[in-house]
């Protein structure tokens, strides 16, 4: 068993990431660990990663061996769905107390996962290791391994502690796990020529099953789904399958490309977001068994299933493009997704403003360069003041992004859907792209905005025409908040200074009971008017020529 | 009367506790301009963030001293120092406040050395205020993460008063626990305020997660009390401490200071109410104001209302100690049976919560004490849900997180009006449950209870299927 230290640098060691191909050998060795600036750093760590990637596994216990936090502040937050067991959305967790760290954990650990057989009898067990045992020194290998042998059931160490860096290196260290441990370990009851692997799908929001009917009828068997709402059993015996498709994240790429080096499985990157992706990847999977012996005609009933399911999906998005076309979008997301989201949108006729890459490869963002024209606007990392500046700058109506930096869009009152795994809507295949546009439809026409962008009562009683025609205009989605603060500024400036009255109050005044002369601003507000006199005049000379609010409105 | 136990099993299914640290954090986040940062490795903080903002469902401010395999060998000095520099000029945060985690305590960082070092080496930060909580995750609970936050914020910030300093009667110091929402904290403000007196709340979650729309987009906390308010605190008539958790903060205020303080354990329910009303008329010299008069008049009338509904109900509610204490009481006071209750974390009120039995433990005890006593409503935090699906109960969510409903901030259960709010809720839950689930049929005249309770007997009910 090979030390964590070297499996970490394994893992980094990927010819099929192109990232990582492009490196140079010596940065090829300093692996992908971008050290997270304390501080300012966001994102999860590896054990995050690592649970991430396998707890759609839906027969499976996942054990945490760690303190209260790791799971007892992360347990059942995820969107996965499961079609039949439910033990993968219990939490457990050995939740180590003082006694456990100076005597060492590995007893505990090895009673939990004896209580949980005897009282929930699951599939497997797998067992996260966290910062605090893998301090320590708990041995887990050496617990699973002992657990397996006396309880007669899989028990799977994951070793992942959060400390050895980022989410992705757990998504990576997890597939390991799975190519140590389980692939290979147990045989499928029968195989077809058209067994594949989809690698990489986590089935968020049941999105799986927007795209497993299609395989359904043209006959092809998902033999196993890493993870989504897979099953023990078929990853154990998923080096049976034909071929794989790496489900459009980079995540998994280790599982993909040591399965094709183990077992021959030939795999392909694909997506299932988009009708252009849609049907790529089916195309590619037939593609893919034909050539490893499934027969002939799957291509053929491929193409005629691909014909009928565009014709369907873009008859039903072509009744929003006309509402949507020209409304421009601005991308933020975990990089990987954003070329696939991004062919989705344009297909609805939005005009993408800008697209993040924070975590794409130079191949990535080629294709978004492909997709967008060269005149893309690619954004790197970004702090999230600075997305809201952007969001202003680039006049966007509308911002999809994951559920940490909605409140930059909402709180700037500016349409937002979320696209990362903490939506409640699937998006997958041609049903998804329709669901999108028409999520994206009842967002943008919500309105609500309208509403929301209107000043309080209390900043635009004395709103003068041209105001109005400002909301008006921000109601059409042109510029975010920015002539209602002018605004507020404008009616916040002291015109007495001794009293400190505003504009504001003063213009109010002026509005409301119909004043012409000082001497009333006087008697209605506590302007002074000594030295502000002569403000007070131009203030009433310029209302006087305004119209009188009501006909205004009426005019409108 | 209760007997308080803890239950001898190695894997916790169904956590019901969360982390020190992040009810640490939870604390800082009631401090105007605050960046709570957590001592640890990323995901300490992610996972607390990610709770926080679904909880709320606005931003919250977190940080993380980023601890990575080889910092956490060689100690963590740097990182501390990063962090604070990092936060102190990019987010122009007014105080940083932080909270150790399990990785920390265990490889020994000494965070109060390290906080003097940087003192020393970078001037501009001399005075700026830093303040520091040990939370390992190894032991206590949220609850104790807030408590221990507060009573440090009271020793660091909180300045000495002066003999010439005058004490202000109308000033009075909030110190409220942290299963109060935002909604609840207004409430009390209100209450106080129409009494004439000015409360200063530490923390003030009010100010800062109560969902509101800033002008301007920063990271750190936006509203709360500022520092400056914190530092005349001493100047108050009085401390109101509200849960037993706060008794802690209260005392340290009374021993730095001389502010004589009260502890409500409850402000849910008539009589503490009514105690809550009576201390804050007697320390104003005011009179009950008419609102009060009537609040209390319909929270009466809705007892009377609901009483044919709540009472005699059997109750299985799991919360840490305060909210479990104060929620357990006053349906027990409507006439409900407190019949199982799984908590956190020690507390001195868990012996006097109206029940056998107190169990610290997680949610798979209080499913499996629910099921095998037939229990009627299941009250909890959002990690119920699959708990009472199964159990096939209502279900209301109290407490932290609730992540699957809108509105968590505010859910008001204090005062008169909180009360009966709540009372309303409960009792609405349960009526529309027997209109579901319970309506008569003829075969049901014989057994007294309807037969929808979950059939399995009491020996294998320990076998809960859950998969």
């Amino acid at each position: 068993m090979s030390s964590l230290s070297a499996r970490i640098l394994d893992v980094f060691n990927e010819p099929g990431c192109a990232k990582n191909a492009d490196k140079s050998e010596a940065d090829r060795k300093k692996g992908c660990t971008k050290q997270p600036k304390p501080g300012s750093a966001a994102g999860g760590c590896a054990f995050d990663g690592a649970k991430i990637a396998l707890q759609p596994f839906t027969d499976v216990a996942h054990l945490v061996h760690g303190p209260i936090a790791c799971e007892g502040n992360s347990w059942d937050n995820r969107g996965a769905v499961s079609s039949g067991a439910s033990i993968w959305r219990t939490g457990f967790t050995t939740d180590m107390n003082e006694t456990d760290i100076v005597f060492g954990g590995e007893k505990r650990l090895y009673k939990a996962i004896r209580e949980i057989l005897e009282k929930y009898n699951p599939a497997a067990i797998f067992v996260y290791q966290t910062c605090i045992p893998a301090m320590i020194g708990d041995d887990i290998n050496a617990v699973c391994k002992a657990a397996s042998r006396k309880l007669g059931k899989p028990v799977i160490p994951v070793n992942s502690p959060g400390f050895v860096g980022s989410k992705n290196l757990g998504n990576k260290l997890a597939g390991q796990a799975l190519l140590d441990h389980v692939i290979g370990t147990e045989e499928p009851d029968y195989t077809t020529p058209c067994d594949i692997n989809l690698i990489g799908e986590y089935n968020l929001s049941g999105e799986l099953w927007q795209v497993k009917p299609l395989l359904d009828e043209l006959g092809i068997r998902i033999l196993s789904c890493i993870s989504g709402d897979g099953k023990y059993r078929e990853v154990a015996s998923s080096h049976r399958a034909r071929a794989a498709m790496l489900v459009c994240s980079k995540s998994m790429i280790n599982v993909a490309r040591k399965m094709q080096e183990r077992y021959g499985i030939p795999f392909f990157e694909g997506s299932f977001y988009g009708i252009q992706d849609s049907s790529d990847a089916l195309r590619n999977i037939a593609r893919v068994l034909v050539a490893r012996g499934a027969p002939e005609d799957l291509i053929g009933r491929t193409e005629v299933v691909i014909a009928r399911e565009e014709a369907r999906a873009w008859a039903a998005i072509g009744s929003y493009r006309c509402r949507l076309a020209g409304k421009r979008a601005l991308l933020i997301t975990g990089g990987v997704k954003s070329w696939s989201v991004l062919a989705a949108l344009q297909e609805a006729g939005l005009e993408l403003v800008g697209t993040s890459v924070k975590k794409s490869t130079k191949d990535d963002k080629e294709r978004i360069k492909q997709r967008m024209g060269q005149d893309a606007h690619m954004i790197d990392d970004m702090a999230p003041r600075d997305i809201y500046k952007m969001l202003k700058g680039a006049k966007a109506d509308i911002m999809l992004s994951g559920g940490k930096s909605q409140f930059v869009a909402l709180k700037a009152a500016m349409p937002w859907l979320d696209i990362n795994q903490e939506r409640s809507h699937a998006y997958m295949g041609y049903l998804g792209i329709v669901k999108l546009v028409e999520e994206i439809d009842k967002a943008l026409f919500n309105p609500m905005w309208e509403q929301l962008r209107r000043p309080a009562p209390w900043d635009g009683i004395a709103k003068d025409g041209h105001l109005n025609a400002m909301v008006l205009a921000q109601a059409d989605g042109q510029g975010a908040e920015t002539p209602a603060l002018l605004e507020v500024s404008r009616r916040a400036k002291r015109v007495c200074l001794c009293n400190t009255v505003d504009r504001g109050t003063i213009e109010d005044a002026i509005r409301l009971h119909g004043l012409t002369s000082v001497d009333s601003v006087r008697q209605h507000t506590n302007a002074f008017g000594g030295c502000c006199r002569s403000r007070i005049q131009d203030i009433l000379k310029v209302m006087s020529v305004s119209q009188p609010p009501a006909m205004q409105q009426a005019a409108e | 009367m209760a007997i308080v136990s803890t239950r001898c099993k190695a894997c916790t299914v169904n956590p019901l506790k969360m982390s020190q640290p992040i009810g640490g954090a939870f604390a800082f986040m009631g401090l105007r301009g605050a960046m709570p940062v957590l001592h640890g490795s990323q995901g300490c903080t992610s996972f607390g963030l990610t709770l926080f903002v679904r909880h709320f469902k606005e931003p919250v401010p977190l940080q993380t001293t980023a601890m990575s395999e080889v910092t956490t060998v060689l100690g963590g000095y740097e990182n501390i120092e990063q962090a604070i520099l990092n936060i102190h000029n990019r987010t122009k945060a007014e105080i940083i406040g932080i909270c150790s985690t399990g990785v920390t305590e265990t490889n020994g960082d000494d965070i109060d050395g390290t906080i003097k070092l940087i003192r020393k080496k970078h001037p501009q930060l001399a005075t700026f205020p830093l303040v520091h909580v040990s939370t390992p995750d190894f032991k206590d609970a949220f609850q104790d993460g807030w408590e221990k936050a507060v009573a440090r914020m009271v020793e660091v910030l909180v300045s000495a008063p002066t003999i010439e300093a005058e004490r202000d009667p109308a000033r009075v110091n909030v110190l409220p626990g942290c299963h109060l929402t935002p909604a609840d904290l207004d409430e009390v403000r209100t209450i106080l305020e129409d009494f004439g007196l000015k409360p200063s709340f530490l923390p003030d979650l009010a100010g800062s997660l109560d969902g509101h729309i800033p002008k301007e987009f920063t990271s750190t906390a936006i509203g709360g009390i500022g520092i400056e308010e914190i530092a005349s605190m001493g100047q108050s008539g009085w401390t109101i401490a509200i849960g037993a958790q706060m008794r802690r903060a209260a005392e340290a205020m009374q021993t730095r200071t001389g502010v004589p303080f009260r502890l409500f354990e409850r402000l849910c329910g008539l009589i503490p109410s009514d105690e809550f009303i009576a201390f804050l008329s007697e320390i104003s010299g005011r009179p009950v104001p008419p609102k009060y008069r009537r609040q209390r008049g319909q929270l009466a009338d809705a007892m009377l209302d609901a009483h044919f509904h709540i009472g005699g109900r059997k109750l299985a509610i799991g919360a840490e100690p305060d909210l479990l204490f104060d929620l357990s009481s006053m349906l027990h006071d409507m006439g409900a049976q407190v019949t199982a209750a799984v908590t956190t974390t020690p507390s001195p009120v868990l012996e006097r919560i109206r029940t056998d039995e107190v169990l610290i433990g997680d949610l798979e005890d209080l499913e499996e004490r629910a099921r095998r006593q037939n229990c009627d409503l299941l009250i909890t935090h959002s990690h119920g849900r699959q708990a009472a699906a199964r159990l096939k109960i209502p279900f209301h969510r109290a407490g932290f997180p609730m992540f699957d409903r809108v509105g968590a901030g505010h859910q008001l259960s204090v005062g008169y009006r909180g009360t009966r709010d709540l009372i309303f809720q409960i009792a609405n839950l349960l009526i529309a449950d027997r209109e579901e689930n319970h309506q008569p049929c003829p075969n049901s005249w014989r057994t007294s209870t309807p037969p929808l309770k979950s059939g399995r007997s009491y020996t294998d009910a320990t076998e809960s299927s859950i998969a």
